[in-house]
Parts: structure tokens; C-alpha cells; sequence
């Protein structure tokens, strides 16, 4: 640890970034430069074009070396962007990193301020508050933490399951947990995917078996995280296993006990051909589930409900799979990261009434059109409506809980392009008509706006205009029987009236119905629409604000598979890049007690939730472990007689801040009390 | 035989409770008295205001002041003794913080001669005469000291080089800076005499308390009896022990009422009343506005609790008019 | 008392508030407002702690007697705290201090708690203009100018002892 006279007089170099024009164009930067020249302790003060480039950290090493400075301040964009980088170059210059000090001159002042002296004056103050700060700064070891090698990923669709596949690969030790029966998640009920039209099930089911029989791999389906704790490199997870009421290691998925069930026939609406045929109590969610292992459902099993069953399926199963008394477990596991994975769900069309979703029967959403379409699907990819009929014509409404304002107001990425695969698809299985109703055709993608031009070309129809609204009222013989599709023709500016015999609506891409409680179960943040937060939009899309916890996919925001499996394994490399370096650095913000000054009166005992603060009987002193205390300082603020101090935020580093802020029009304060701690 | 150093003693707006404290040396003061030659001290012996005026600039050892400062006259004492001694020690809670006159700068100073001279149950006074600084009887001015608009602490109307808390402080205290002082082996200057720990420290009670307090309800002493061994706190009393430096020997919680902070904070500490506060707040039970304002409903009056000896001290020092 | 404590006029005179901003909510939502150049009104100074927990009380009154005529303090929302509780701390602290605040007479809209997300950029532009425009309504706090107001009481004194001392030496 190189260490310095951080007791003799404090020597400040300060630095104010122009960042090209995003600080300069407002702030007054030399005039910045000079007002922190004259500020005390201040022996070099100056201004540069990017203070973050290689040019800008070399000015303040070389500044540290030939001006004896033992403090920095540099005031440019966010600490939360670049505090590090200029730490590293305080370090390089032979300074602690933490004799440094970072003012945010462009997100919260040049980016904000519209008005430039409003905005110099702002930034004025905020370096008079640095300068002053920083003179209290102190030299700290940084702290470090090992990383449990293993891995938690929560989520089996194809980000997760991609993912898990990356870190098992590299040779790490992967829990994968998915809430559903089997993994797959919503590709798994896809029939093919744009703009490749290559089966769904022929790319992802090598990667679900890949899954079960890795041996790096613990699969734990119908499976669900139920509490979090820890921190990063250390996480401890407990994993609530539902009951299937079949033995996962007995049974083989031979699915005999199914045709043996009492029911002849299901009574139950599928849940993975989204409710278009009906399941048995014992049954497996489609032929390809991984694991290949049948489950009970027991609020409708006759053998739950009433316990007189005859359990066929049990004399069936020559593996005695089946145990009715089978409960709930809890695991617990350790792990040092954990990616999120959790998928999104699609938009209930039922709030949308006039579209007619479950008034209509032959109106579907885009997600039921994909199993009747599918050749492994309730009608085995005959593409028969819920009358019995066959289509003739076929209305396809895009932006269905998408760029609404009523609804979501964001774009679900997708809708557009699996809205041109559904009419490729719908075209080829019957012949009928189809008509696209869109706002815009966002094709932005690898060959997406190709497969657009293929389908112009196959005589789809597209009309350009939002749905007003969808009526079964006749208005003319021809449109006798069919559903009508009322729309503002944008194109030519004429109100049409379409008749069809199928409606698809192209329903949008939601956040988990729980997202929040997931989020707050891992300790991360939600945008306001409910998606998970990442770090940084730009710079760290699958980070969140809790270190060692990453996000791939849908549950950061709409998005397709490739840019799922892309993310998916940008966020097993992050985890591998921190499980390979072994530890990680900790902001070392820890708070301590100064055992002289701590009469024992307890008053900090409770308010630590991570129980890091212990009192020492013998001694009659509180004691804060450091290897718990995760360094949020409410002990600090809560100390009654101000014994517990807390590293990076001490009492004198604000106060001393929050007289720099203020200092400009602060008279003379007469007396004050000797009391008044040293600032 | 060489001069004994000089000592004086002053009161502003106190109750004489410290006077009390000095003459509570008991025995030991006859060793003081050996030691020094007291030169001033309107309490207990007769010497005049010209008696200390003729005492050469800084030729006072140490005087010793307690109470707080409201009128010009305290003010003018304060200074002569300042510019006469080469140390200053604010004695007891009231110069050091201000103390119970300091509750006064919960209202404005016309807000006091108003309830005083006229509006009190016992005040008769149809001609609504008010003191005046100056009034002319028989061809004379008669005067008396202006009533100022706030109660100040010692130090803040002149500079003050030690403090030695506590309402009143305890001799034991008292025999120690007076040997301290004497000694010529100064502390750094602003010190306060006295231990750097809070007084649970010494409190008999301190190993009764609970870890979580989880408060629900406080009360007043007058509302509960008291358990005599159980931590106040614990008991839903606030006591304000926490956040009060000790050296006293807990000697109310000894008497089974809470401590009150007349020692004021520890030298870490800005507002002793922000502080306690802080603490105790952090403690409640409840999670939602509603019931933290029912369980601080409780406390009927924050500032008189939080800072019975230290609102002139504190940062806001008084009631203010924010706004027209 | 009629005076305000104020020499200069108000002419010129702009609301400082000093605000107090979680790590993880507040301030990073201050930054997506940046990000998202989201403009508001310049005359808030954020002091980053790393959870609204650290609030302390001294804090908030040594920016008031320092010329603050605001301070904001800005957490998670109840729940998603990213130290689990600290918000609940604060808010419970925030709640008596502003009992006792308004007790010894400054203005409830001059000390205000609010939960924002990291998502809500557009709550910091919000709050932050709100507050402004309150602050402004009520005038300058000016503790430091009334402060040394106050104390010229003692001038009147200090000359005359002076005057006085004079002519004993004359």
C-alpha cells in the first residue's frame, strides 16, 4: 500500500474536465480552474479537455510527483462513472486512492442547468465543497473478498438456460432454478423463430437436454428462490422445491401413468398450449419437457381432493415414481454470483376490450397462435378455429399493449417481427389472406428488414393505422359472420372496415407479474416500468447496482433471443471475469467504533440489519465486525455520542462539505460552543 | 513569600445552584482558599465592580463563570472579566450552553415582557409600565440593564478557554480542574473538564437495557413508576444519558429520574439535542409515517426534552419568525 | 418578531438547498436525469451518502445555521432500501426533527424527505423544481445574517466600553 504524508498540510490538486462540450459548453471551466486556485490548500489547479483519457490521469500523476500534492479533486462526471478511475491514477501517483475527491459537474450540473452562470456558480460551490472534504480524506486499505466459485442462475428460458450452459462450460459449478415444471420458457412454445424460420424446438431442446445431463449443471425446475442474503462473492440462497408428487429421480417420463389416470380425458386448460386443450391431473407440460418427469396437480387430482382414488397411475408405474406425501423443501446453497433471468410475460389483451379478446372466440393472442401453428401443438398445427372452422382471412393487430399510452408505452422489439413470421406461418398453413394492421414495421435487425421485403413479396397485405376496434355488427352482406376490423388507413386516409375470420393480437412484452418482489428479494432496482435496472444503460447492461448480481434477457426489457443469448452470455462473463479474479475490492466504507469514546449504552445494537454490530460483554463496548458491516453509516448517524465513525463519509468529510456549499455567503459565527466538533 | 494566584468568581442569569457547588467543596474548599486569593465573588464576599476594574489587565489567574448571558450588564461583567483574566471557564451547564434560562429562546423577548409585566395570573399593572434602561426620578437617570433579545451561551459574548459542565457541576469535577488549572499543565484550550464518554458509561442501570428497544409509546416520569433498576429507556422514559457526556456519577438515575443532559454532549457531538434524537427515533417500532408520528406523539415537547440545557448552544440557538 | 434577519434585499436572492442523497436511489436517479437532460432548477447542492440512514440530524440543522433555506433528503422507497431498513431509520428521524424544527419556528417546506427510485429522473427534476418554488415563495432563511443581526445588540456595548476605557486612559 503505498502511503503518504497524509498528516502534514494538505496539498490539493484540482482538475476540472471540459469533457468535449458536455461540461465546457456550460460550465465556465476556467473560470472553475481559477476560482479553485484560490481556494486554501490548493497548490495546482487546472482544466482539461477529458480528464478520463490517458492524457488527463497522466496531468495528475505527474502533478502529484512534481508538486509534493497529497490530495486530488477532479470535478467531471458522476462518481458512480469514473470515482475509480481517478482513484487509479491518485494511486499511480503514489497516493492512498482514497486522498481523492470527485465532483459532479455534468450529470448534476452542465447536463441539468440550462443557464451558464447558474450553472459555473453551482459548480463553484460543489468544488469549495470537494476542497474542503477532501482535506479531511484519510488513507484506507481497500478491502477484498473471495468469490465463491459457483453460480446461481434463476430463470430456464433460453437466456438462462444459455447462461448456465456458458459458466458450466468454463467449468463452474451452476444451480439453475426455474419456477415452471419444465425449462424452456416462452421459445420452448414458439413454432419457428424470425427471420430464419428455423424451428424453435430443433435449436433450443439440444440446448434443454445439454442443461440435464451437464454434469456441472443442478437443475432444480418447479423450483423457487424464497430468500437471498449475503454479498457479493458470498451469497447464501435458499431454493423452495415445489412438490410434483413424482419422484424426480424414479420416474422416466414413460408417461404410462397419464393414460392411466381415472380421467380419461383432461378436464384442466394446458397451461403451455396457453388453455387451447385441456391437460389431465397427472400430466407433463409438452413431449419434449426437460425434466422428462410427469407431474400431479393436486387441486385436481381426485386422489387429493377426496382421497378415494383408485390410483391407476400408481398401479401403472412400475418405478413407484409416484408419492402422494411428497412436501415442499427447502435448500439452501452457496454461491458468489447470481445472473437473473427471469423472463418477461405478454400483455393481457383483455384490457383492451375493444379488440373483442375473450368476447370473439376466434380472436387469439399472437402467444395461442404460436401453439396452433406448432405441429406439436393442440391441433397438431392444423390451423382450426375455436368454432371448427378454417380461416379464410386473417387479421393480424400489431402494437397490442405496446406504444399505447393507455397501456405500455414502450415497444416490445418483437412484436413487429414474429407479427411477419405469424403471417409467413399463417399463410403457409392455410392459404387465407392476411392483413398486418401496424403503426411502424420496426425490422432493426440482422436481416429482419429482408425477411420484411420477402413477405411484401408474398402477398401479405399491410395497412398502415391503429385498430379502433374490432366488431362482429355487419354492416354489408359480405361481412355476414366475420369479425370487422374498423381502421383509419393512413396510407390513403379513408376509414376501412375489414372483414376476417381470425384476429391475432400481437401482444406486447410486460415485467414479470412479481418483479418487484424478485428485485427486492436480490436487493436490485426496477425502471419505472418494472424491468430490471441495469448499472449503466450503455456501459454495464447486465450489471445492476448489487455487485455480483447480473441480468440477462427479457426481464431487463422487451427483447428477441438473439439479443437474449447475447446477453445471457455477456452475464456469464461478467460472473466468470469476477469468479477467475478470485476476490473482489470493496469500497472500504465501513463503519467502526472508536472503543474509548463508546460508553456501551447499546443504542447501535439494533439498528444494524446485518447484525454486524456485537457488544463485547467483557469490555461493555460495542464492536462492529468489519467482514458484515456493508457500510450504509445508520449506525453512525444513530450514535448518540458520535463514538462510531464510519470510513469515505466521516462526520468531519460532510460537515466540512456542507460548510463548503455554504461558505460563500456565511458570516461570522460568534461563539458556537467549543463543543463544536473539530471541522 | 510569593503571590498566590488570583481567582474570581461570577454570576450571570443563574439559579446559584453552582455558587452552591463551589461552597459544596465542603473542607476541601479551605485548601482552595489556601491556595488562591480570591478576588471577586458577589455571592459570598463584598467586592465592588471598580475592585475587579483596578486589577491589572490579565492579572486574574482564572475566573470562573456560570450562568447564562440575557442582560448588558451580565454582558459587561463577562468582558471586564475576560479582558482581566488569562483564563476563562465557563462554569456549569447554563455558560456553557445556556441551560434552563436558555429555554427562553423558545420565545421573543417581547413575547416574555408581555407575559411577565402584564399578562401573568399575578400581575396587576393597568398602566402596562415595562422596566426601562433609563428613567428619570427626582432629577436623576436611575438605569437598569438591558433585557436582550436571546439568551446567550458564555462563549457566545466572549471567548472562553474551558468548560466544566453540569447543573450544577459536581465538586469532585470542580476540585480536579481547579488542581488542573493551578498546575500550569493546560489542556488545549475549548476543552471541556470532564470525561469524553457518555454516561451510560457509568450508569448503574446500563447492563438492564435491552439490545432492541423497539419503542411503541413514550412517558413522562410523572406518568409511570419508575423501576428503580431497570435502564429509563427500557421503561419508555427518555432518558437522555445517552447523549450526555458523564462525570456526574449518574446521580439522577441514582435518584430514579432519567438524566436530563445538563453535561451536555461529548466533544464528537455539535447538538447533543439533534443526537438523542437521532437515537431514539431510530429505535421506534413502527415503519409508516402514521405510526411513527402516533408513538412520537408521545413526546409532547421535543425541544424542551432534547435540549433542556442547550438551546442558545445548539445550531438553530432559538425561535425564529421564518416567514411573514 | 417582525424582522427577518435579512440585510440585503431579496432582489437577486436565489433558494440554496443543501440535499442528501442515497447512493443507490437518489443519486443515481439524479444522474439518469443528467443522462437524460432532464433540466431543473440549479439551486440544489447533493451531498451523496451511501444510504439515507446516514442522515444525521446535525446534519440537516448545521446546513440550516451554515445559509441553507432548504434541505432535501432523497432514499429508496419504503421496501426497496439497499441496505434493507435504513430508509425507515430516516424517515422516523425526519419525522421528529421536523416536529422540532417546526417547533422552534422554521418552515415545514423548508426540510423535506422524499423517496426516489433510480429510475425516477423525472421525480429528482420534480422535486427539486417544487422545492425550489416553495422555498422561494417563503423568502431567504438566513440563519448567518440573523445570527450576526442578533449579536449586533452587543456592539452598542462593546463601543461603549471602549468609550469608556478611553477616557480612564486619557
Amino acid at each position: 500500500m503505498p502511503e503518504t504524508n497524509g498528516h502534514d498540510a494538505p496539498r490539493v490538486g484540482f482538475y476540472v474536465c471540459h469533457c468535449g462540450h458536455n461540461i465546457a459548453g456550460i460550465v465556465d471551466v476556467a473560470e472553475v480552474a481559477r476560482f479553485a486556485g484560490t481556494l486554501p490548500n490548493v497548490i495546482v489547479a487546472r482544466d482539461y479537455k477529458y480528464m478520463c483519457s490517458d492524457p488527463g490521469q497522466e496531468l495528475i500523476i505527474t502533478d502529484i510527483r512534481e508538486h509534493r500534492l497529497n490530495r486530488i479533486v477532479v470535478a467531471s462526471c458522476s462518481p458512480l462513472l469514473h470515482e475509480h478511475t481517478f482513484r487509479v491514477a491518485t494511486e499511480k501517483g503514489g497516493l492512498n486512492p482514497f486522498y481523492f475527491q470527485m465532483v459532479n459537474i455534468r450529470e448534476d450540473v452542465s447536463w441539468v442547468t440550462e443557464n451558464h452562470d447558474a450553472a459555473t456558480h453551482k459548480a463553484l460551490d460543489l468544488v469549495r465543497a470537494a476542497v474542503r472534504r477532501v482535506a479531511h480524506h484519510r488513507s484506507l486499505a481497500t478491502k477484498h473478498v473471495r468469490i465463491h466459485p459457483d453460480v446461481l442462475v434463476v430463470g430456464a428460458g433460453i437466456s438462462g438456460i444459455h447462461a448456465a450452459l456458458t459458466l458450466a462450460n468454463a467449468g463452474k459449478k451452476v444451480t439453475l432454478v426455474e419456477r415452471e415444471p419444465t425449462i424452456g420458457g416462452h421459445m420452448a412454445m414458439f413454432d419457428k423463430t424470425f427471420p430464419t424460420l428455423d424451428c424453435a424446438a430443433c435449436i433450443l431442446t439440444p440446448k434443454m437436454s445439454a442443461v440435464k445431463n451437464h454434469p456441472n449443471i443442478t437443475l432444480w425446475s418447479y423450483s423457487e428462490v424464497s430468500e437471498v442474503s449475503g454479498y457479493v462473492g458470498s451469497y447464501t440462497v435458499k431454493v423452495k422445491r415445489k412438490p410434483r408428487f413424482v419422484s424426480e429421480e424414479l420416474c422416466v417420463g414413460c408417461m404410462e401413468c397419464i393414460d392411466a389416470c381415472v380421467y380419461k380425458e383432461g378436464k384442466t386448460p394446458d397451461e403451455f398450449n396457453q388453455g387451447l386443450s385441456k391437460r389431465k391431473p397427472v400430466y407433463i407440460p409438452f413431449p419434449q419437457a426437460t425434466p422428462q418427469v410427469v407431474l400431479i396437480d393436486p387441486d385436481t387430482c381426485i386422489e387429493f381432493k377426496s382421497g378415494r382414488c383408485k390410483k391407476t397411475c400408481v398401479e401403472k408405474c412400475d418405478r413407484n415414481a409416484i408419492d402422494f406425501k411428497q412436501k415442499e423443501e427447502i435448500k439452501e446453497i452457496q454461491v458468489g454470483t447470481i445472473i437473473l433471468a427471469t423472463g418477461f410475460k405478454t400483455f393481457d389483451p383483455k384490457r383492451i376490450p375493444y379488440y373483442g379478446y375473450g368476447k370473439y372466440p376466434n380472436v387469439y393472442s399472437s402467444l395461442e397462435v404460436e401453439r396452433l401453428v406448432n405441429a406439436s401443438g393442440p391441433t397438431g398445427g392444423d390451423l382450426v378455429l375455436r368454432d371448427g372452422r378454417h380461416p379464410k382471412t386473417v387479421g393480424i393487430i400489431h402494437c397490442v399493449g405496446s406504444r399505447d399510452r393507455n397501456t405500455n408505452r414502450w415497444c416490445s422489439r418483437t412484436c413487429c417481427m414474429y407479427s411477419l413470421k405469424l403471417a409467413h406461418l399463417l399463410k403457409e398453413h392455410s392459404e387465407a389472406e392476411v392483413y398486418n394492421f401496424y403503426i411502424d414495421i420496426r425490422a432493426a435487425g440482422k436481416a429482419y428488414e429482408e425477411f420484411y421485403d420477402k413477405l411484401l413479396e408474398e402477398n401479405i397485405h399491410f395497412i398502415r393505422g391503429r385498430v379502433a376496434e374490432v366488431t362482429d355488427w355487419s354492416a354489408r352482406p359480405e361481412e355476414e359472420g366475420k369479425m370487422i376490423i374498423r381502421v383509419e388507413d393512413t396510407l390513403i386516409g379513408v376509414v376501412r372496415r375489414v372483414p376476417v375470420d381470425m384476429v391475432v393480437l400481437a401482444v406486447g412484452m410486460e415485467p414479470q407479474a412479481d418483479s418487484q418482489d424478485v428485485r427486492r428479494m436480490f436487493n436490485i432496482s426496477c425502471s419505472t416500468e418494472g424491468f430490471f435496472l441495469e448499472r449503466h444503460p450503455k456501459l454495464a447492461p447486465v450489471d445492476t447496482f448489487t455487485d455480483g448480481i447480473f441480468i440477462a434477457g427479457a426481464c431487463q426489457g422487451p427483447k428477441d433471443i438473439p439479443d437474449s443469448v447475447a446477453q445471457a452470455g455477456a452475464a456469464a462473463a461478467q460472473a466468470l471475469s469476477l469468479i477467475d479474479a478470485g476476490e473482489v475490492e470493496l469500497e472500504p466504507n465501513t463503519a467502526y467504533v472508536v472503543e474509548e469514546s463508546c460508553s456501551g449504552c447499546k443504542s447501535c445494537l439494533n439498528i444494524c440489519p446485518y447484525t454486524a454490530i456485537t457488544r463485547d460483554e467483557t469490555r461493555q463496548k460495542a464492536f462492529i465486525n468489519e467482514a458484515l458491516c456493508k457500510g450504509c453509516g445508520t449506525c453512525v448517524a444513530t450514535c448518540p455520542s458520535g463514538a462510531i465513525r464510519q470510513n469515505l463519509f466521516e462526520d468531519e468529510q460532510i460537515f466540512s462539505e456542507i460548510e463548503g456549499l455554504l461558505q460563500e455567503k456565511e458570516s461570522v459565527l460568534t461563539g458556537g460552543g467549543a463543543w463544536r466538533a473539530p471541522a | 513569600m510569593p503571590e498566590k494566584p488570583k481567582v474570581a468568581f461570577y454570576w450571570c442569569a443563574s439559579c446559584g445552584g453552582c455558587e452552591e457547588s463551589v461552597v459544596d467543596l465542603a473542607e476541601e474548599i479551605l485548601g482552595v482558599v489556601n491556595a488562591v486569593d480570591i478576588v471577586f465573588w458577589p455571592v459570598a464576599m463584598d467586592f465592588k465592580k471598580q475592585d475587579v476594574e483596578a486589577i491589572s489587565d490579565g492579572g486574574i489567574l482564572v475566573s470562573l463563570i456560570n450562568g447564562a448571558v440575557r442582560t448588558s450588564e451580565q454582558e459587561e461583567m463577562a468582558k471586564l472579566l475576560r479582558r482581566k483574566s488569562a483564563l476563562v471557564v465557563a462554569y456549569g451547564s447554563c455558560a456553557h450552553m445556556g441551560g434552563i434560562p436558555g429555554l427562553a429562546n423558545q420565545f421573543d423577548r417581547e413575547q416574555i415582557l408581555r407575559y411577565v409585566y402584564e399578562e401573568s395570573p399575578s400581575t396587576i399593572n393597568e398602566l402596562h409600565t415595562r422596566p426601562q434602561t433609563a428613567s428619570p426620578e427626582g432629577g436623576h437617570t436611575l438605569t437598569l440593564p438591558e433585557f436582550r433579545s436571546m439568551v446567550r451561551t458564555l462563549d457566545q459574548v466572549i471567548p472562553v478557554d474551558y468548560y466544566l459542565p453540569g447543573c450544577p457541576p459536581v465538586p469532585r469535577m470542580l476540585k480536579a480542574a481547579l488542581d488542573t488549572l493551578l498546575s500550569g499543565n493546560l489542556p488545549p484550550k475549548g476543552t471541556v473538564l470532564g470525561p469524553d464518554t457518555a454516561m451510560c458509561e457509568e450508569c448503574p442501570r446500563k447492563e438492564s437495557k435491552p439490545a432492541d428497544l423497539a419503542y411503541t409509546a413514550f412517558r413522562r416520569p410523572h406518568e409511570v413508576i419508575i423501576q428503580p433498576e431497570t435502564c429509563l429507556l427500557a421503561q419508555g422514559v427518555i432518558c437522555m444519558g445517552p447523549a450526555t457526556r458523564g462525570g456526574c456519577g449518574a446521580q439522577c438515575v441514582t435518584g430514579n429520574m432519567p438524566c436530563s443532559g445538563c453535561f451536555g454532549p461529548t466533544s464528537r457531538v455539535m447538538d447533543q439535542g439533534a443526537k438523542i434524537l437521532s437515537a431514539i427515533a431510530s429505535s421506534l417500532s413502527a415503519k409508516e409515517t402514521e405510526g411513527i408520528d402516533r408513538t412520537l406523539a408521545t413526546i409532547p415537547d421535543p425541544v424542551g426534552t432534547f435540549y433542556r440545557y442547550g438551546l442558545p448552544g445548539s445550531l438553530l440557538r432559538r425561535k425564529i419568525a421564518d416567514h411573514n | 418578531m417582525a424582522s427577518t434577519g435579512m440585510k440585503q434585499g431579496t432582489n437577486g436572492w436565489e433558494p440554496r438547498i443543501v440535499a442528501f442523497f442515497c447512493n443507490w436511489c437518489t443519486y443515481t436517479a439524479a444522474d439518469l436525469a443528467g443522462v437524460s437532460r432532464l433540466r431543473h432548477a440549479p439551486n440544489a447542492r447533493v451531498i451523496r451518502v451511501m444510504c439515507s440512514g446516514r442522515l444525521d440530524p446535525q446534519f440537516v440543522l448545521d446546513a440550516f445555521a451554515r445559509g441553507a433555506d432548504g434541505v432535501l433528503v432523497g432514499g429508496c422507497h419504503p421496501g426497496d432500501c439497499h441496505y434493507m431498513e435504513g430508509n425507515y431509520k430516516a424517515l422516523r428521524r425526519v419525522r421528529l426533527l421536523q416536529r422540532m424544527m417546526k417547533d422552534m419556528g422554521i418552515h415545514e417546506d423548508r426540510f423535506r424527505l422524499e423517496w426516489i427510485s433510480a429510475s425516477e429522473g423525472e421525480k429528482v427534476k420534480t422535486t427539486i423544481n417544487t422545492m425550489t418554488e416553495r422555498v422561494r415563495a417563503l423568502g431567504p432563511l438566513g440563519l448567518p445574517e440573523r445570527f450576526a443581526e442578533w449579536d449586533e445588540e452587543m456592539d452598542g456595548l462593546a463601543h461603549a466600553i471602549a468609550a469608556q476605557e478611553e477616557a480612564v486612559h486619557a
